[in-house]
C-alpha cells in the first residue's frame, strides 16, 4: 500500500531525510544530521518536527461536557477554556485506548489531539461512547502538525508571532498567526523540553514551515523524538501503554482523577483498593555494559528457573541515553521490584544485564 | 546513486573487504551505515576467534535497532578494532576508513571468489533501494 505523505514530505525530501514507514506513513525518522546530533539540538537550542501524521478531532455540542467526562480519566471537561489537559482514554477493564490531549477552547468546543496510529481506532472510540452528546468532526486529513521544541523554541516562536505568545504557560493554548499562518499554538511537547506545538492547515505548513527553519530551527526525525520522549519518561502508546495495562500500572496516577465517574473508574479504583501487582519503572544501565535493553526484551529471575519461568518482566521501551548517559529504559516489573535502587536481570539477546531501577524522570532541565 | 571504493571487495550484506596482507581487513559499506543511522554500540569478536562465512560474528547497535554482523568469508581473526568500543561513531564518519571493524585470516580461500566486484555490488545496491 501507498504509504500517506504529510504536506511537509518534499521538504523532507530537500532537506536529506531518511523515510521509513511509520504506522503507515513515510515519515523522516533522521536528516542528514543523524539522531544523536538532532537530539543534542532539542536539549542545547531548537529542533522542529513535523507530526502531521497525528490526529486531530473537534467535539462540539452544548452538551460535549458530558462525553468528554465518561471519556477522560482527567479532569478535561472541568477545565478553564484555553487549558490543554494530558488524559488517558480507558476501557471499562481499565486498558488504555489511547494517551492523548484534550484542548478545552469552550464549554461546548474541545480540540484533540490523538496517537497517529490510533486515530481510526479513537474515533471508533468517541463515536461508540459520546452517544451523539456531541458533534464529532475528524479534521486529521486537512491538518499539519509541527512541534517547536528546545530551550530557544519559545523565543523563536514568539518572536515569528510578534511577541503575541509570551502570556502563553506551559499546558495552555491560543489561536495565533505565526509567520502570517493562522494556527493553534499549544504550549506543550513530547521532548522533556519547553516549547509549542503548532496545529495549522495542510496547505500552509511549508510556509510555518519554512519560517521556523529560516529562523533557526532544525528539522528533527521521529529516531530523536523517540530518545528525547525516553529520557523524559513520556510514555509511548504501543510500547509502554496499550489495552493490557492500565493508567495506574503504567504510573499515570497523576492523569486519573477518579473521584469521577468515567469510562474505566470503577475497574482502576478496584484496582487501586486491591494494590497493584506489577508497575512501569525507569531503569538505567551503565555505558560501562556496552548494552541496551531494547522493547520486548524479559526482565528474568534466574534463581526462578530458566526460559520462560524465569520472565518476571517486560521491556517496554529502551534505548541510549543520549543526555543522560548509559542506556534507559522502561519495563513493566513486579512491584516487589520497583523501588528505586532495586536491581534488575535483563536478558539482552541471551546475554544477562544487570539494570537498576530509578525513580523520576532520567533527563530535567534546569 | 553512491558511489563505492573500487579498491574493495563485497558483499550482498553491505560489508566490504580489503586485502590487508594475508589478512582481510572487514567493515560496513556507506549503504548500510545510512540504513542504520547514528551506531552507539559494536560487539566484536576477539583475537584468535575463529569465524564461518554467513555466520554472526558480532553485533552492531544504532540508537533504534540491533543487527547481526555476518562474517563474509571463514577463517581466524587477526585484528579487531579496539576504537570502536569508545568510539562507534567513527563507523559513520568512516566506513572505509577508521571505522573498519575486524581482519580476518581466510581459511578456504575459495570463498574470496565469491565476493562481489564494486560494479556487482553497486547494481546490488541499486536493486535494494
Amino acid at each position: 500500500m501507498e504509504r500517506k505523505r504529510t504536506p511537509l514530505w518534499a521538504l523532507h525530501k530537500q532537506h536529506g531525510a531518511r523515510l521509513i514507514d511509520f504506522g503507515g506513513w513515510d515519515m523522516p525518522v533522521a536528516y542528514a544530521t543523524g539522531t544523536l546530533k538532532e537530539h543534542k539540538a532539542v536539549r542545547e537550542a531548537v529542533g522542529l518536527f513535523d507530526v502531521s501524521h497525528m490526529g486531530e478531532v473537534y467535539l462540539r455540542g452544548p452538551r460535549v461536557r458530558e462525553a468528554v467526562e465518561q471519556l477522560t480519566t482527567n479532569a478535561c471537561a472541568a477545565a478553564t477554556p484555553g487549558k490543554a489537559v494530558y488524559t488517558l482514554l480507558c476501557r471499562p477493564s481499565g486498558g488504555v485506548v489511547d494517551d492523548c490531549i484534550f484542548y478545552k477552547r469552550s464549554d461546548t468546543e474541545f480540540f484533540v489531539i490523538v496517537n497517529a496510529s490510533n486515530t481510526a481506532k479513537d474515533l471508533e472510540w468517541f463515536r461508540e461512547h459520546t452517544h451523539s452528546l456531541c458533534e464529532i468532526e475528524d479534521v486529521s486529513d486537512a491538518t499539519a502538525l509541527i512541534a517547536v521544541q528546545g530551550p530557544k523554541a519559545v523565543a523563536l516562536v514568539d518572536r515569528l508571532a510578534g511577541g503575541t505568545l509570551t502570556g502563553l504557560t506551559s499546558f495552555t493554548f491560543a489561536d495565533a498567526v505565526i509567520a502570517g499562518v493562522p494556527c493553534v499554538a499549544a504550549r506543550t511537547g513530547y521532548t522533556g523540553e519547553d516549547g509549542f506545538e503548532l496545529a495549522c492547515a495542510n496547505a500552509d505548513a511549508p510556509r510555518l514551515w519554512t519560517a521556523l527553519v529560516e529562523a533557526g530551527g532544525l528539522p528533527i526525525g521521529l529516531g530523536a523524538r523517540d530518545t528525547l520522549r525516553l529520557e523524559s519518561r513520556l510514555p509511548l502508546y504501543g510500547n509502554d501503554l496499550d489495552d493490557d495495562h492500565t493508567p495506574l500500572e503504567a504510573a499515570l496516577g497523576w492523569a486519573v482523577k477518579l473521584d469521577r465517574e468515567f469510562l474505566g473508574a470503577a475497574a482502576l479504583r478496584a484496582q487501586k483498593q486491591r494494590g497493584l501487582e506489577r508497575q512501569l519503572v525507569g531503569f538505567r544501565i551503565p555505558d560501562e555494559a556496552r548494552a541496551i535493553a531494547r522493547h520486548g526484551y524479559a526482565v528474568v529471575d534466574r534463581a526462578l528457573g530458566t526460559g520462560e519461568a524465569a520472565v518476571i518482566g517486560t521491556v517496554t521501551s529502551g534505548g541510549p541515553g543520549i543526555t543522560v548517559g548509559g542506556a534507559i529504559g522502561l519495563a513493566y516489573v513486579p512491584v516487589a521490584r520497583a523501588a528505586a535502587g532495586t536491581q534488575l536481570t535483563i536478558d539482552c539477546r541471551g546475554k544477562d544485564i544487570v539494570a537498576t531501577v530509578v525513580s523520576g524522570k532520567f533527563y530535567k532541565r534546569t | 546513486m553512491s558511489s563505492y571504493p573500487t579498491d574493495l571487495r563485497y558483499t550482498s550484506d553491505h560489508e566490504w573487504l580489503r586485502s590487508a596482507g594475508t589478512a582481510w581487513r572487514v567493515g560496513i559499506t556507506q549503504f548500510a551505515v545510512n540504513q542504520l543511522g547514528d551506531i552507539t554500540i559494536v560487539e566484536l569478536p576477539k583475537v584468535g576467534a575463529t569465524v564461518t562465512k554467513g555466520e554472526s560474528f558480532g553485533t552492531i547497535e544504532s540508537v533504534k535497532s540491533v543487527s547481526e554482523l555476518f562474517a563474509p568469508v571463514s577463517g581466524r581473526v587477526t585484528a579487531v578494532n579496539a576504537a570502536l568500543d569508545g568510539s562507534p561513531e567513527l563507523i559513520n564518519d568512516e566506513p572505509y576508513a577508521g571505522g573498519w571493524m575486524i581482519e580476518i585470516e581466510p581459511s578456504h580461500k575459495a570463498e574470496l571468489e565469491e565476493l562481489l566486484s564494486p560494479d556487482a555490488y553497486t547494481a546490488h545496491v541499486a536493486a535494494a533501494e
